[in-house]
């Protein structure tokens, strides 16, 4: 080993080339729409709700390590306050993004008792959560049980113009919401979180504050998941608790995450896409169709516990959208059968933040 | 109103014996096994297709179906959560989640959506009552189960607190790298715990089955309730189990006094409100939350 100093990097040229083709694609989805059919822009509108549904599980769990099984609350809460809030009068669409900000402010009293669950504790009993919020949205007049109600108001626009309208709407929130992710994971709170993921009580002991860090994933991953899940309202118009209150919507999300690569900025991304493409072709198999997707998440946790991200990650060295940095010894760049070999070495390569 | 309470504290009974299997396989892995109410309606399953079929009463089907789940226990604990463990202790809640999602559609793939009951294959049981002084009538199957509630968890405190293996156990829960120094095999103690846990599960599924309908998606409910009962009833030891789930069914049956939709919300309610209260008292620290029954048993 040589004295030769190391070279702390953040950016490399790939994820420079990254950052530009992320730009250019999301210019490309804004202007897509007028050469999909309109089928296409409702299958490209779902895609982007699972691309949030992905990232802010994977905020939650990957970064946060607090894996919860009942994160379909947000879900039907971001739907139901969107109900109430159109009931109430309030443009639809307003309606929609009101409903998240609600449905944030809602999960910070909640995080109080509940972050200070541990492991599966916190797992079912946010579970719990999401199996009392449902009877109890159930007893509003309005929805009338499980027969549920619409979002009627949505009416007034004409379907294309409607449709148009939710397509923008998602994209937008998936940018903002992948934004403010990618903000926080590089900036100071950053450090905190990946500190916290890789070992809690030793962040703690370097003075992380855990808990606050931890409070600021959950309500950010309450506040997207509420939106995803008015934006599901808007695109499908109806409203039946036991459809948004489903837990196969955390299924969903356990499932992107876990083939993405939990833990990783793109895996989210990359399992969303994935699910969406099994969905797309399998979604008609019905009940094989679910078994296979529970089977898969066991097998890669059994398995491949990084996801496909973390392995290819792992793999070449790549990193499209870096959140740390790396640290390179310049003389010592090149050795790839130890890096491939030695998972330690490759973890203080990966992100020292 | 002393009839419902009865009736209530009969029922828990039944949570006791499913949450005793979820506490006890969390007390000696650490793991919490999101298929536990999925395996109980597997069992359920069996059960029923066994009395259908081959026209074996459940009672004697619990000969077959018992030894079976034993297997599955072992075999989970083996192949699945041993290794999923290893990665952490986020990785066997994604593990037994996805595992609960194949048995459940499985499950519907097989039987359909119908719903299903064991009431019909052990005869007058379902429907029979004893009649206790000052007119109340309490079902013959509700004592029963509470009475196999309480040889269940009597059991396995003697198991865990006299025999060799339920030492072993106990030690592993403590503390596996130690026991290991000392001669103790901790995966065979795991696997066998986990055994014992899904034996605990498949006699709970088969008293689902003869005290009300299930179908294949039954599971997770059954989940929560062991999952409330075990928090609980933490304080203690298994008999905490017992307690917990007598507290979880009075606050249904009087949630269903109040209200029509009452019976679940007030189950979650009063869980949510114990979980509250000791969080408060027990500050920062959890650990006595989801309360070890084999450390209590020592």
């Amino acid at each position: 080993m040589s004295a030769a100093s190391p070279v702390i990097e953040r950016g490399t040229a790939t994820s420079r080339i990254a950052g530009v083709a992320v730009a250019v694609i999301i210019a490309l989805l804004a202007f897509a729409p007028q050469f999909l059919s309109a089928g296409a822009v409702d299958r490209m509108t779902a895609l982007f709700i699972y691309v949030i549904l992905a990232a802010m599980w994977n905020a939650l769990a990957g970064f946060g390590g607090l894996v919860s099984v009942g994160q379909q609350v947000f879900f039907g809460l971001g739907a139901y306050f969107a109900i109430r809030l159109a009931d109430a009068g309030l443009n639809p669409f307003l309606a929609l993004f009101a409903s998240g900000i609600i449905v944030g402010a809602v999960s910070w009293p909640l995080s109080l008792i509940m972050l200070r669950l541990r492991n599966g504790e916190f797992a079912i009993g946010m579970w719990v959560i999401a199996a009392l919020t449902h009877l109890l949205v159930n007893l509003d007049r309005l929805v009338q049980g499980e027969t549920g109600t619409s979002l009627i108001s949505l009416n007034v626009y004409d379907a294309s113009a409607r449709r148009l309208t939710i397509y923008w709407l998602a994209l937008a929130s998936m940018t903002a919401l992948l934004a403010i992710l990618f903000g926080l994971l590089r900036g100071s709170t950053g450090a905190a979180i990946r500190a916290i993921r890789d070992n809690e009580d030793a962040a703690a002991s370097v003075g992380v504050r855990v808990t606050g860090t931890k409070r600021l994933l959950f309500v950010l991953a309450a506040f997207g998941i509420g939106i995803a899940g008015a934006l599901w309202l808007a695109t499908s118009i109806t409203f039946q608790p036991k459809t948004y209150f489903n837990v196969q919507w955390t299924a969903y999300m356990i499932f992107m995450v876990l083939v993405g690569g939990i833990g990783t900025f793109e895996g989210a991304i990359l399992g969303a896409v994935v699910f969406f493409l099994i969905e797309t072709w399998f979604g008609g198999a019905g009940v094989w169709y679910l078994v296979g997707l529970g089977a898969t998440a066991v097998l890669f946790s059994l398995f491949l516990p990084r996801g496909l991200w973390g392995t290819i990650e792992e793999r070449f060295g790549l990193r499209l959208l870096p959140v740390g940095y790396r640290v390179r010894l310049a003389t010592d760049v090149v050795d790839p059968a130890g890096n491939d070999t030695q998972p330690q070495h490759t973890t203080t390569d990966r992100e020292t933040a | 109103m002393s009839n419902q309470i009865i009736q209530g504290v009969l029922l828990g009974g039944y949570y006791a014996l499913i949450a005793c299997g979820l506490s006890f396989m969390f007390s000696v892995m650490r793991i919490i096994n999101l298929a536990h109410g999925s395996l109980a309606v597997l069992s359920a399953y069996a059960l029923w297709w066994l009395a259908s079929r081959f026209h074996i009463p459940p009672f004697a089907g619990l000969l077959i179906v018992l030894p079976l789940m034993a297997v599955i226990g072992w075999a989970l604990q083996r192949f699945l959560l041993e290794r999923s463990a290893r990665g952490g202790a986020l990785l066997p809640i994604l593990t037994t989640f996805g595992l609960a999602i194949v048995i459940d559609n499985m499950l519907f793939e097989q039987f359909g959506a119908d719903t299903r009951s064991l009431a019909p294959f052990i005869g007058s049981l379902s429907y029979d009552s004893w009649e206790w002084p000052g007119s109340i009538y309490v079902g013959k199957l509700a004592v029963i189960m509470f009475f196999a509630a309480v040889v269940l968890l009597g059991g396995l405190q003697l198991f865990l607190s006299r025999t060799g293996l339920g030492r072993a156990i106990r030690a592993t829960s403590e503390d596996p790298d130690t026991a290991g120094l000392v001669g103790v095999d901790a995966r065979r103690a795991n696997a066998v715990a986990a055994a014992i846990a899904l034996v605990t599960v498949g006699l709970a599924g088969a008293f689902l089955g003869m005290r009300a309908t299930f179908d294949p998606y039954a599971g997770t409910p059954q989940l929560l309730f062991a999952f409330e009962a075990a928090v609980i009833g933490g304080a203690g030891s298994l008999w905490g189990t017992l307690i917990g789930g007598i507290v979880l069914a009075l606050a249904q049956t009087l949630g269903a006094q109040v209200h029509p939709q009452g019976f679940l919300i007030g189950g979650h309610a009063v869980f949510l409100i114990v979980l509250f209260v000791r969080l408060s008292m027990a500050g920062l620290s959890l650990r006595s939350l989801f309360n070890p029954p084999s450390r209590s048993a020592s």
